[in-house]
């Protein structure tokens, strides 16, 4: 056995899941200040240095809460239900490239922990089983409210899936690989979000109703079923839970950014490999600051309007467009490279075409 | 459609530029209003004499029943107030009092009036009553304190000549 390589994983591992864990916390702090800015306030400024120590005193606070199960609650299944949101959250980060290759010791070091050739099939799979858990967590309880948040969550995700897996495609398609190192060295020439900007934002709309951030919140709405599937979870257990949907936040901004914003890439990244993290924290600090703004701006769409967009609308956008990928990449390679540019043309017509379509729809006298 | 997500944007974007409004409470505190009503103050006439005279119109106008007085004669050897009497126990209880301000208009001589001190905090019932040493306001100086000795016959008159509120 290679030793060497043993311990570069567990490295690698640990200083992921570190970064993670750190990133939560910084990320609370982060969407809390930013939030309150976009509302006129000031946001936690108390807890240490411009209240920078604040998750540090929610996450004591939480630890040391009394945590109670509900007496009917299948017991083990309550218990299992943040671990089995959480873990998925951390290991669909596992594939995404960080930066190119480096020499550590004389040793060539890949800056992602695992260099899948088939990463994307890997990021499906994995966001996947994170629904289990919601569901799981909404079953277990054994409470209405709870129950309602699980299953509106495990719908949610079943139909923004096949959106978000096909949006998938179309950066598979332009980078002619499942790999993510492949794909991001794809970019080099352009960053796919030039070549395909509808793709891209179908796959930010459908990764914000995956994650189940606003305006998709549907899960844990809480004016309508007061917390959704955590209703019953205190202490830690809920602690789990909301780490889990802030790590999903940074890990599928991760992904945007290596699938669409050129991953790593950016000025001198050849010259100096170590500021591939850098490039990758600022674009996904950016997306999450989209994120964030959008949470500010705009109100949660009803639950059946979020199932009808999700199905009439997002899905066939993305079929339409993974169509118009696959025929512009053909017509390039075998006609003229020039085509390649019908691909960003026809997908925006598509894009407002769908836009129109939509604004159509919510105008019209009887719409209810 | 778009054009309605972009204002929504645009709106809470402004709100970036436009900075917070809060004020940063305990650090920096904001002016209250000229009337506004805080906590009562016990005024005093410029010789350091107290304004109160112990009449309790101001506990008959307490819609809460908040203001107990007790009077007791003055002397000219030991005067606090001019006229007849002075207040020897003058207690408000916080807890009962709504910040009406109708004890400040019952009053016939403006001792009582409803100062800018919001602040009030107590940990145990009993220091929500505030006594007369706590409302009365500062002597002008060290030699005017109440009692004083003053000279026969010239504070007779308890209630003094008063012109309208200028704010």
């Amino acid at each position: 056995m290679d030793w060497p390589l043993f311990w570069e994983w567990i490295i690698k591992s640990l200083v992921l899941i570190i970064t993670f864990l750190v990133g939560f916390g910084y990320l609370t702090y982060y969407e809390r200040r930013f939030l309150a800015r976009l509302q006129s306030r000031l946001g936690p400024n108390r807890a240490g240095p411009w209240g920078l120590m604040q998750w540090m005193a929610d996450a004591v606070k939480l630890i040391f809460k009394e945590e109670l199960i509900p007496a009917r609650a299948y017991k083990l299944v309550f218990f299992l239900a943040p671990v089995i949101t959480m873990v998925p959250s951390i290991v669909i980060a596992a594939v995404i490239p960080w930066g190119p290759s480096v020499q550590v010791f004389g040793r060539t070091v890949t800056q992602s922990v695992a260099n899948v050739n088939v990463g994307v099939l890997f990021l499906m799979s994995i966001a996947s089983i994170a629904v289990y858990g919601i569901v799981l967590a909404g079953w277990s309880s054994n409470n209405k409210y709870a129950m309602m948040g699980g299953l509106r969550s495990s719908a949610q995700m079943i139909s923004y899936e096949l959106t978000l897996g096909l949006s998938m495609v179309i950066a598979i398609l332009l980078g002619n690989s499942m790999s993510l190192v492949e794909i991001v060295e794809a970019q080099r020439d352009g960053w796919f979000i030039l070549v395909q900007p509808v793709g891209m934002i179908i796959f930010w709309i459908a990764t914000i109703a995956e994650v189940n951030r606003h305006p998709f919140d549907m899960p844990e709405a809480e004016q309508e079923i007061v917390a959704g599937y955590h209703i019953e979870y205190s202490g830690m257990k809920f602690a789990l839970f909301f780490m889990a949907e802030y790590q999903k936040m940074i890990a599928v901004s991760a992904i945007l950014a290596t699938l669409f914003l050129g991953g790593y890439l950016g000025p001198g990244i050849d010259s100096f490999p170590w500021l591939g993290p850098v490039y990758m924290l600022i674009k996904i600090f950016v997306m999450l600051g989209i994120m964030i703004w959008v949470r500010a701006s705009w109100p949660r769409i009803r639950y059946d309007r979020l199932m009808s967009f999700g199905w009439k609308v997002l899905l066939p956008l993305a079929l339409t467009v993974v169509f118009i990928t696959a025929v512009g990449i053909l017509l390039a390679q075998e006609v003229n490279p020039w085509l390649m540019w019908l691909i960003p043309i026809l997908s925006l017509l598509a894009g407002w075409f769908a836009t129109l379509m939509v604004d159509r729809a919510i105008r019209r006298k009887n719409y209810a | 459609m778009l054009k309605e997500l972009g204002r929504g944007l645009l709106t809470t974007f402004k709100m970036v530029i436009e900075g917070p409004v809060t004020t940063q409470y305990p650090e920096e505190k904001r002016e209250v209003r000229p009337r506004f009503r805080g906590r009562h103050v016990l005024k005093r006439y410029e010789n350091g004499l107290e304004k109160c005279i112990g009449c309790s119109l101001c506990a008959a106008a307490c819609p809460a029943d908040a203001i107990f007085v007790e009077a007791s004669e003055n002397t000219d050897e030991e005067r606090f107030s001019p006229g007849e009497r002075f207040a020897s126990t003058y207690e408000i209880n916080m807890l009962r009092c709504i910040y009406c301000g109708f004890c400040e208009d019952a009053c016939p001589t403006e001792a009582i009036v409803l100062g800018d001190n919001y602040e009030l905090s107590f940990t145990d019932r009993h220091d929500a009553i505030y006594t007369k040493d706590s409302l009365l306001e500062g002597v002008p100086s060290s030699e005017m304190t109440t009692p004083q000795k003053v000279e026969p016959g010239v504070f007779t008159r308890s209630v003094p000549e008063m012109q309208d509120p200028q704010d």
